[in-house]
């Protein structure tokens, strides 16, 4: 294997909507922001990836349009996945392993305040049973966190103490969009949006994009003084129809974690694309991560939540870390579908 | 980084195979489905964005505006706010003539329309005087048969009272009565 690591990171400040630019206008500066701390020229990386999807802005082709921003000709290596960006990231890590290519730029964005976001999402079941019966991710979200209430996975004091704890986090997050919240007390006595979840347990629509290098070897070395290795990086899907599954239990992220290494060694901090509070606690589990882990200091997606870059965000946040010497192992977790169904696990680390 | 080697593409890849149906075949105690509708209809809020709104403003004056690449100097229309070259945004606006000059077409014998357009037309792309892309349109005042490249043409516009922030403010193109632009001065363009 080789050794590929981030070096270098951009996001956009999180809005619930940026109503005044377009997608490539909204992406273009956080991937030159990148690009110009990795100090790599423009013209000169070897592969290119993005993650987004035309159904949020409801822009066909919305990604080539966006290609504007990457410099593409003359033509370059370039690769797209409907998908979270940090799918995205693991394409670039895939390339890079099989000697394709050195370096990698990756990004992701979502605009999601054109459309209406929790219909939209409905779009990703089967369209013959469920789709037709327009069922909301807010409805799915529902329907897992009572059973994971029921089965003493959590609570609805602890899906509060842990809203408060993630928006309070992200005081100290520029790029966040929620950064506090009322007390526990005056959130659990808010009324239910889709019971069990109150408003304050759903992740808030936002507007927003990120944006990553990755090189191997000598070449993050020569470009970053403290590389975010990647040691560990896999993915896993559970069944798409959410009735064929357990929802208090994510078997994919359990196998992720144990191919990616994650209790290999100590896991200082984790980021966790957690959209919903009742979820955090089936994560961590399925992680096998105790209590000395710091879980989303950045305030993970409770507090800013761009469709298709919370998940890249993730690895992200966990490589800020490391660059900055604050941490030298940490665990990123980036999930696709509804319910937890789709899971991305990357062990990150520093050196020395 | 290393080589590669040609990717050899397998046998019959763009033949269709005929679709087996043995699975759905074995049932006869109920008549088979086939086609459901599930209907899905959403609404977006569409956002030009900052470099689309300045373009659209324009042309609700009955004017022309294209973008200039930092790097490049090309002028871009209608801009999207980024240089698809350099990968920069394109901040200088930079004013275009209302005129332009052919510089490809194609003569339209078929109804795409729906009796929008009396057949034949012509398309053509056309560079407005003072950009470096043309852009797309309809010609007409001119047998078909006449349209070249070089041509000139003057951009004929709605009423006034008709104009809008759309493209469609151009109702169509006709020549200007200028002598044509020779071939080798548009030899980036076609």
């Amino acid at each position: 294997m080789r050794d590929v690591a981030i070096i270098a990171t951009a996001q956009s400040k999180h809005v619930r909507a940026a109503s005044t630019l377009n997608e490539v206008e909204l992406i273009q500066p956080v991937i030159h922001e990148a690009i110009e701390q990795s100090g790599i020229g423009r013209h000169d990386f070897d592969f290119t990836c993005s993650g987004s999807s035309d159904y949020l802005a409801g822009q066909p082709f919305s990604f080539v349009m966006t290609l504007d921003a990457v410099a593409a000709w003359p033509p370059i290596a370039e690769s797209h996945v409907e998908m979270d960006g940090a799918w995205a990231l693991y394409e670039a890590w895939v390339k890079i392993q099989t000697g394709q290519a050195d370096t990698a730029l990756v990004y992701s964005y979502g605009k999601s305040s054109p459309g209406d976001l929790p219909r939209v999402l409905s779009r990703m079941m089967d369209p013959y049973y469920e789709a037709p019966l327009w069922p909301t991710s807010i409805d799915f979200a529902a329907l897992q966190a009572r059973v994971a209430i029921a089965d003493g996975v959590t609570s609805e004091a602890q899906m509060a103490e842990i809203a408060n704890r993630s928006r309070n986090a992200a005081a100290s997050n520029p790029f966040a969009q929620l950064t506090s919240s009322p007390e526990v007390a005056d959130l659990l006595s808010s009324e239910y949006l889709a019971e069990p979840l109150r408003k304050h347990d759903c992740a808030p629509i936002t507007d927003g994009g990120v944006a990553v290098i990755l090189a191997a070897g000598d070449k993050a070395r020569e470009h970053c003084t403290r590389p975010a290795w990647i040691r560990g990086i896999d993915h896993r899907a559970d069944g798409h129809h959410i009735n064929f599954r357990n929802l208090c239990v994510a078997p994919s992220i359990g196998i992720a974690a144990e191919k990616a290494g994650v209790g290999m060694g100590p896991v200082e901090v984790a980021e966790l694309h957690a959209c919903f509070t009742h979820q955090e606690p089936i994560i961590k589990a399925a992680l096998g991560l105790d209590e000395s882990t710091v879980v989303n200091p950045s305030g993970g997606p409770l507090a800013a939540n761009p469709m298709m870059a919370a998940g890249l965000i993730r690895l992200v946040e966990v490589a800020n870390r490391i660059h900055s010497g604050e941490v030298s192992r940490g665990v990123a977790h980036a999930t696709g579908g509804h319910a937890l169904q789709h899971n991305l696990v990357a062990v990150l680390e520093g050196e020395g | 980084m290393s080589d590669s080697a040609p990717i050899e593409l397998p046998e019959g890849l763009w033949s269709q195979p005929a679709v087996d149906t043995s699975a759905v075949d074995s049932i006869t105690d109920v008549e088979s489905v086939q086609l459901i509708t599930t209907p899905a209809k959403f609404v977006y809020d569409y956002t030009p964005g900052v470099a689309r709104t300045r373009f659209l403003r324009a042309i609700e004056q009955k004017r022309l505006v294209g973008q200039r690449c930092p790097e490049t100097q090309k002028v871009y229309i209608p801009p999207a706010g980024v240089s698809p070259v350099s990968g920069l945004p394109t901040l200088e606006e930079v004013e275009l003539g209302l005129d332009g000059t052919v510089v490809s077409y194609c003569i339209v014998n078929l109804d795409f329309t729906g009796n929008a357009q009396e057949i034949p037309y012509v398309s053509a792309l056309i560079l407005v005087d003072g950009s470096d892309i043309p852009i797309y349109g309809l010609v007409r005042e001119i047998a078909p048969e006449d349209v070249h490249f070089g041509l000139r043409l003057k951009s004929v516009w709605v009423e006034p009272e008709e104009m809008t922030t759309s493209f469609e403010n151009i109702k169509w193109w006709a020549p200007n009565g200028e002598p044509d632009v020779p071939k080798s001065e548009l030899a980036d363009y076609v």
